[in-house]
């Protein structure tokens, strides 16, 4: 990410117009400015936590599922590809190079949830040539955050 | 032509709709908050949409039988059964209607015969005085008040009842002032029924949508009652499934019976694409529906609290997505309100008394809308009231 504020953004979108204003140097107009522009345009499409689940104490699993499609006159993947997106377990979904057409990552409450998804949804759509699930057994870093279960020693207040 | 001979005196002698004038004014204006509609703010939930979607794939456009889709019926018997707590027969007792609109219309023709008198509280929802009027019937309106928390008392309705009382007409959570019934007044009425040997049409299509952490009671779960009441639900507000229209009826057999010679004739059956939908709905669609009502209770929490700290008397709705606050210390009239609001600050509520006179003096405020508009709409309306 090349601009700053959007890099800022990134990792501190909870930070207000004011303090994003003051780490950057910039007037907080301009941030007001900028970010509801990028809000207008979808530049920025949402916010969120990036929350460890395990901690949270939630039991929900999570599939990365490989599936092939057949391309369509017109659009190629496009029309199958948003599809199958716009589901609500769905919480991304690419189009990739390689073996398969799309990696789709799958939430759900279990396992029966995510496999009811590919067998009721997913494969029995027409065009979906075939589907391979794979699950998430542990996670060590999401959207740039690492997931740490020790907090390492601070720094030593003076050093030489 | 001379058209006004070609009407029917029936048709001809319904009032134009109060909320109609008041729209088209506020069509011609841009950049409107409008506190105004009557549906959710969210689109079907993506699922649902799929579903119809997929059927119409398939191929799935012929006609189905009057009473709607075999599978649809079970799953709506299974649904009525764990959500009201009262069984009814998939293939004799269900019957799906486009709309609980057109089964309010199919029930009152089944049952009315010229002169019956049909007892409902206001304020209500406003087709329900036109559609007893086009069966034939004579409305006998019972008002309710803010006191009651706009819901129906048993003595009051006990003064209305006459031997002409064919039918009594219920909706709570009520369009338009969100009322819920306490349950040990819901039981009078349910003895006053049994006793005066009424039909109840009771519509509860905002019943997912009620706040309390009491559970839903259904008049039909009442002693005596399952015999004479007819069911009415759907899918609009809950399922924010409006355009699909789809609802549905549940009752004894003879009165499906009765509905259905009507809906045969002039509805055929609902349109299958829309029962396609509905079936998903009731099949998966229980997490999308709870994430709605959670986003709706919030909004009700900081609409109340917003109104009742800027100086507007508003009770706290038990259920659906309407708040109806109390303007009459203002001195103007719901309409002048309402209007006023409009010219100065762009915001549209919809005046109490398009809702019968019991809701003169009132406003009716939709919350099924943006969280960022509810909070512009609301210092528009404070800053609106600083002028009065």
């Amino acid at each position: 990410m090349n601009d700053p504020l959007l890099k800022l953004l990134q990792s501190k979108a909870r930070l207000s117009n004011e303090e994003l204003a003051e780490a950057l140097s910039l007037s907080s107009e301009e941030v007001d400015t900028r970010i509801s522009q990028w809000e207008k345009d979808g530049t920025i499409l949402g916010y969120q936590a990036v929350i460890d689940d395990e901690k949270a104490g939630e039991l929900g699993v999570a599939a990365f599922i490989e599936v092939k499609l057949t391309p369509e006159r017109g659009g190629g993947f496009d029309r199958l590809a948003m599809r199958i997106a716009r589901f609500d377990q769905v919480s991304s979904c690419y189009l990739t190079s390689g073996g398969y057409d799309l990696m789709v990552v799958v939430e759900g409450q279990g396992l029966r949830d995510v496999a009811q998804f590919v067998s009721e949804k997913l494969s029995t759509l027409d065009g979906v040539l075939s589907t391979a699930t794979h699950f998430r057994l542990k996670a060590y870093k999401e959207k740039g955050f690492i997931f740490e279960s020790e907090e390492p020693e601070g720094r030593l207040p003076v050093t030489p | 032509m001379d058209y006004s001979e070609k009407i029917s005196h029936q048709v001809a002698a319904i009032p134009r709709s109060g909320i109609r004038d008041f729209f088209e004014l506020v069509q011609g204006r841009d950049d409107v908050i409008s506190l105004g509609v009557g549906e959710p703010d969210f689109a079907t939930p993506w699922h649902i949409r799929e579903a119809a979607i997929y059927s119409l794939e398939k191929g799935y456009t012929s006609y189905t039988s009057n009473l709607g889709m075999p599978s649809l019926r079970k799953a709506i018997s299974g649904y009525v059964e764990d959500f009201f707590k009262v069984g009814y027969d998939a293939d004799s007792e269900v019957l799906v209607t486009v709309g609980v609109s057109e089964a309010i219309d199919l029930a009152l023709r089944a049952l009315l015969n010229p002169g019956d008198e049909v007892v409902f509280h206001t304020p209500c929802y406003v087709s329900y005085l036109p559609s007893i009027a086009l069966a034939y019937g004579v409305p006998v309106e019972v008002p309710t008040t803010v006191e009651d928390n706009f819901a129906l008392k048993a003595d009051m309705l006990e003064a209305a009842i006459t031997p002409k009382t064919r039918v009594l007409m219920l909706n709570f959570p009520t369009n338009p002032t969100g009322a819920v019934m306490p349950v040990d007044e819901l039981e009078k009425i349910a003895e006053l029924c049994v006793k005066h040997d009424l039909i109840v049409l009771s519509d509860e299509i905002y019943c997912e949508l009620s706040y309390s952490d009491d559970e839903h009671v259904s008049i039909t779960t009442m002693p005596g009652m399952r015999e004479r009441t007819i069911l009415l639900h759907g899918f609009s507000k809950a399922f924010a499934m409006t355009g699909f229209r789809l609802g549905y009826a549940c009752a004894p057999s003879p009165l499906i019976e009765a509905m259905m010679k009507i809906h045969q004739y002039a509805m055929l059956c609902a349109p299958i694409t829309s029962q396609a939908a509905a079936l998903e709905a009731l099949e998966n669609g229980e997490a999308a529906m709870l994430e709605m009502k959670e986003s709706y209770h919030q909004r009700r929490d900081f609409v109340v609290g917003r109104l009742n700290e800027m100086g507007i008397d508003c009770h706290s709705p038990g259920g659906a997505f309407y708040v109806f606050p109390d303007i009459r210390k203002f001195g103007l009239s719901s309409q002048e309100f309402a209007m006023r609001l409009l010219e100065a600050e762009d915001v549209a509520a919809v005046p109490g008394n398009a809702f019968g006179d019991a809701g003169e003096g009132f406003l009716r405020c939709c919350y099924a809308t943006s969280f960022e508009e509810l909070k512009t709409a609301m210092n528009r309306i404070e800053r609106f009231i600083g002028t009065l």
